[in-house]
């Protein structure tokens, strides 16, 4: 038979492992088990449903505005102040407290072990201790909600002097709680960041090499080294943020007054602070996007049961995009009054950007061309967030390049952008996957038609909801407004669109109780989904148990691996996918075997 | 089949949406035509790459639905067609960052012809500083601004006695000059904007940002505060005037210059005693005011609040909307103070009336009004003891049915909407928080706690704070 396949070898090729395995730690009770737990998998669905419900109350939170925003005479409990609070509060939970941890302590918990022929993260315990701490940041937030003058209200960039001095909602017990949750956020996010770095590193199984890893570790992992490199300069900016509020001195804060009187502090630069948060700010968009971009390769090669075109140039486009993340940040800063002679660099940096990502577009529809697509639940999120991630990467483009930014930034147009680009789109592949991967992670199928009307809701309406939002920016609706009042160029349809953008809120807000309803009755009543549902080649399809043990696979013995992870459709293979453990000369083995290796 | 249906029906339905939107850019008034000709450009490439990308990805989805007895194409690779991709989006990025860098080089230069403005932003007002005759502005420095100095003006520098002063949120432009506008900040980041001139920057304390623009068109823009400032940012609003050159000479030399600011009058208690014996008859003797004849307690007011209604009922920016019963008397009494020494005296005559709390005649829910006075007390100060620099007047100790019935009328646009109440716009929209019937009640009722046990000590502080201000 002709052997055809892309960089796939047989057993002669590998070398033996290099380490003995160290005995993993097998607790006994149910608390060491699930609460307790080392097992990466046990944590990461701690962090997930951590993550969600964190998440939820943002979702809460992000319709209260919607109400004020489409019918502004109508809900008198909605204040300015808590009007500004609860803007701030969801962009921060969202981006840090949904996304981050959801992505890399949810998604890169189970699937980099699994993905890299792991039996756990190299450091079980350290990992274990990171939920328990991300848990407290989580709880130090929503412990602000409760606070006399509750959480802050500086917008979720925490800009100073405004976010410590009067005239702001939660300058108070609220900014602080929520400068000291990031900082125990980071702590958290440290310690499982430097173990999935780690384990990426040092724990891949026999023949697995960087240039076979499955995208999606490709993605987390680089995601993971922009977050330990980023978030050190959020740190050091909210310990300071902190000391120029406690006990006033002036990092960032100039002589200035508050609420018309004389303060105290003199010589600092609210720039300053800008510089730091977008230092961090920039790669964190990166450090959600990455793993989305890792995720949905796998899901459309999967899904078209074709290999990931260009894996090559995927896997320098990631590293590029990660590389370049560090030099484009002052891009959030074209109006804040910096040296303006800086646009010209950081607008030339932006738009080089564009240029991996923008091949990262073309692969992934390429993977499409010439494929064999099935439309399931997964691939329809991956294929929506195709759609969204172009309309949101080409509105970047707009803001990005430092002129077109002059009359846009600081209107609807930003928000509309970031969200498409930002929230809905990672948002998508986060659904896709959690479909992807929940008949591994639960041994059951999830509600298929339940799962499509969910992806209707949420695809067209995050679209009603983002895209004529752009056209109110155009129009030069200020961002972070409680309300408008008359001026000249604002329209009076321009509230009707308001409106109208609200209602498609609450409908996507209501789509999600259908997920979460089908999560959860799925796991009682989902038909069994055997091994490898979607006929997948990657590691964690082909563990013995599903969902996989303490340990992930084979008690005696690790996978070896022996090609890349595309082997869909090779041709003159029986199967039209062949596992990555699969060597070279065991294709007729691997015969007429729909489960695989994983079943002998 | 049905899913790429529906991404053909969002890619035509967004390009229909993008021409036929009633939502688009604002006519432009200045000379940065420049910058909506790149906005056109970054138009046409992103959008020929986002209909050519999605179709085809939709002719994917069509043409290649799964089929059981089909085998996906094998190829992992194909480096000519990576190149040419690459090669393609690069020329697309160059064409839209070329003219992007290009007109950003014409924004960070600024001609040399430029007149020079300065736009100064606090929470949550504008106010403006021209150079004067000499065309140099004087020094100013943070740590100088005080109620009686706002603008921070060094009073030893020569170059700043001629400075104009426009404290107010409106400020005038010459047409088809260019102008440089130095921005400045007295406590937070604010960013100043007017749509139609497409340019804005923030404002940063600490430090002077500028833009530059050429207005183009007369007519009169607002401004608004688009940097997140704090609970008043959505009403943190002024507004620039483009007047022909006759119109803005006429204007510029009605602007007081600081040394004329610096020898206003100072108010005479005992000439003032005459000025109100027209007041007694309503206000009564002490100022303290009488429900039935509609008329509030005026003792312990800040003296530039009064200052500015007196002036407002004068030019008739209170007092002449129709719907305003109690305004309308007010206004003909006004007129009995000849000129500004009078409105001076008058209220220094005020300022000597004993201050005590008036009585309370509302009831309402406190604990709720409690919660509505955190946007409140933002301006007008926690123990509402009003706070000049935001021109938010005192509150607590003063007559409560009066709070309400003001507060009916900002709601209902009675008061606050005269072009010339500069200030008054902003609490009209303030007053739009108190959604419900109930909410007025309550935040009164809240005020007369604040009354009852605080206000001595709130306004003793407030005198002190106030006294002998006089701008």
């Amino acid at each position: 038979m002709a052997q055809v396949a892309h960089d796939a070898v047989t057993d002669a090729d590998l070398r033996p492992f290099e380490v003995a395995e160290e005995p993993l730690y097998h607790p006994k009770t149910f608390i060491g088990k699930y609460i307790w737990s080392q097992d990466a998998k046990v944590i990461a669905i701690q962090y997930g449903i951590t993550a969600i419900g964190i998440g939820l109350v943002a979702l809460v939170l992000s319709i209260l505005m919607r109400l004020q925003l489409g019918f502004p005479e109508s809900f008198s409990l909605i204040d300015p102040a808590n009007y500004l609070q609860f803007v701030t509060m969801h962009g921060m939970i969202m981006v840090i407290y949904l996304l981050t941890a959801l992505f890399l302590g949810g998604f890169g918990n189970y699937l980099i072990p699994l993905m890299c022929g792991a039996r756990d993260m190299v450091f079980p315990y350290v990992n274990m201790v990171s939920y328990w701490v991300y848990l407290a940041a989580v709880l130090i937030l929503v412990a602000s909600f409760f606070v006399p003058g509750g959480p802050t209200g500086a917008g979720w960039t925490l800009y100073p002097p405004q976010a410590v001095i009067g005239g702001t909602p939660g300058t108070g017990a609220g900014i602080i709680l929520m400068l000291i949750s990031l900082c125990v956020f980071i702590i958290g996010f440290t310690m499982g960041g430097l173990n999935y770095v780690v384990t990426v590193l040092q724990a891949r199984t026999r023949g697995m090499t960087l240039m076979r890893l499955p995208l999606t570790v490709w993605g987390i992992f680089m995601a993971t080294v922009l977050a330990l490199l980023a978030f050190p300069a959020l740190f050091v900016s909210c310990i300071m943020m902190i000391l120029d509020r406690l006990i006033g001195t002036s990092f960032f804060m100039p002589a200035m007054l508050a609420a018309g009187e004389q303060t105290a502090y003199d010589g600092g630069s609210p720039i300053l602070f800008q510089h730091l948060f977008w230092f961090f700010g920039h790669p964190e968009v990166y450090i959600v996007a990455l793993p989305a971009f890792g995720i949905v390769s796998d899901v459309l090669a999967t899904h078209a049961r074709k290999n990931i075109f260009g894996y090559r140039m995927m896997v320098w486009a990631i590293v590029a995009i990660g590389a370049l993340s560090f030099i484009v940040w002052a891009h959030h800063m074209y109006v804040s009054g910096m040296n303006p002679y800086f646009g010209f660099f950081f607008a030339t940096t932006t738009l080089i950007i564009a240029v991996p990502t923008a091949i990262k577009v073309y692969n992934w529809v390429l993977t499409l061309w010439r494929g064999n697509i099935q439309l399931t639940v997964p691939m329809l999120f991956a294929i929506g967030f195709i759609f969204t991630f172009i309309n949101g990467g080409l509105t970047g483009l707009f803001l990005g390049n430092v002129t077109v930014d002059l009359p846009l930034s600081d209107t609807y147009f930003v928000v509309a952008h970031f969200h498409m680009v930002m929230a809905v789109s990672p948002v998508l592949v986060v659904f896709g996957a959690i479909y992807h991967w929940y008949p591994k992670m639960t041994g059951r199928m999830f509600d298929e038609t339940l799962g499509k009307i969910h992806f209707w809701m949420t695809f067209l309406g995050t679209y009603a909801i983002y895209y004529p939002m752009h056209y109110l920016g155009f129009e030069g609706v200020p961002r972070r407004y409680y309300a408008y009042g008359e001026t000249a160029f604002m329209s009076d349809s321009a509230q009707d669109l308001n409106a109208a953008i609200s209602i498609a809120a609450i409908i996507v807000a209501l789509a999600q109780l259908i997920f979460i309803y089908n999560v959860i009755k799925s796991l009682f009543s989902g038909k069994e989904a055997g091994h490898n549902p979607w006929k997948a080649t990657t590691l964690e399809w082909q563990t013995p148990h599903t969902p996989p043990r303490h340990g992930n696979f084979d008690e005696d013995e690790l996978p070896s691996v022996y090609r890349w992870a595309y082997d869909y459709g090779v041709p003159g293979a029986e199967q039209d996918f062949i596992p990555q453990n699969v060597p070279s000369e065991e294709m007729a083995a691997a015969r007429g075997q729909g489960e695989t290796k994983a079943e002998s | 089949m049905a899913f790429a249906v529906a991404l053909i029906i969002l890619i035509v339905g967004s390009v229909l949406f993008h021409i036929l939107s009633p939502w688009y850019l604002t006519p432009l008034a200045s000379n940065w035509g420049m910058i909506d000709t790149t906005i056109d450009i970054t138009f046409w490439v992103t959008g020929i790459v986002f209909v050519a990308v999605n179709a085809f990805m939709a002719y994917c989805v069509i043409k290649f639905r799964y089929n059981k007895e089909r085998r996906s194409e094998y190829q992992p690779e194909n480096h000519k067609l990576e190149f040419w991709l690459t090669a393609i989006t690069a020329v697309g990025v160059a064409a839209m960052l070329a003219p992007g860098l290009i007109v950003w080089a014409e924004f960070v230069t600024v001609p040399e012809d430029a007149d020079e403005i300065e736009a100064i932003g606090q929470q949550w007002h504008w106010s403006y500083r021209l150079p004067g005759d000499d065309g140099k502005f004087g020094n100013v420095d943070a740590k100088l601004i005080s109620d009686d100095n706002p603008f921070g003006m060094d009073p030893d520098d020569p170059h700043g006695q001629d400075d104009r002063l426009i404290e107010s949120n409106v400020v005038h432009l010459p047409l088809d000059r260019n102008v440089k506008i130095n921005l400045r900040s007295k406590d937070v980041l604010h960013n100043f904007t007017v749509a139609q001139f497409r340019v804005k920057m923030d404002l940063v304390p600490g430090l002077v940002s500028y833009i530059w623009l050429k207005p183009t068109v007369a007519g009169e823009y607002e401004v608004l505060c688009e940097e997140l400032c704090g609970i008043g940012h959505f009403a943190m609003r002024g507004k620039v005037v483009v007047d022909e050159a006759a119109d803005y000479a006429a204007w510029y030399a009605a602007q007081p210059t600081y040394a004329d600011i610096l020898a206003r009058p100072q108010g005479d208690p005992v000439a003032g005693q005459a000025q109100y014996a027209v007041c007694v008859a309503c206000h009564g003797p002490e100022g303290k005011g009488m429900q039935v004849m509609n008329s509030p307690k005026i003792a312990g007011q800040e003296d530039w609040y009064l200052r500015r209604q007196l002036n407002y009922y004068k030019i008739g920016a209170r007092g002449a909307h129709p719907a305003d019963t109690f305004g309308q008397q007010m206004a003909p009494m006004v007129m009995t103070l000849a000129d500004d020494q009078a409105i001076e005296d008058v209220i220094a005559y005020i300022g000597t009336l004993p201050d005590e709390p008036a009585e309370t005649t509302i009831a309402g829910d406190a604990e709720r009004g409690e919660d509505i006075w955190v946007t409140c007390g933002a301006c007008h100060g926690h123990e509402a003891q009003g706070i000049k620099a935001l021109n938010a007047p005192r509150m607590a100790g003063m007559t409560d049915w009066y709070l309400a019935r003001q507060l009916e009328n900002f709601k209902a646009d009675i008061r606050g909407r005269h072009e010339d109440d500069l200030y008054g716009w902003q609490m009209a929209e303030m007053a739009r928080i108190l959604k419900d019937d109930d909410a007025v009640n309550d935040v009164v009722a809240y005020i007369n706690t604040l009354g009852e046990t605080q206000v001595a000590a709130a306004s003793a502080e407030a005198g002190a704070a106030y006294s002998g201000a006089e701008e």
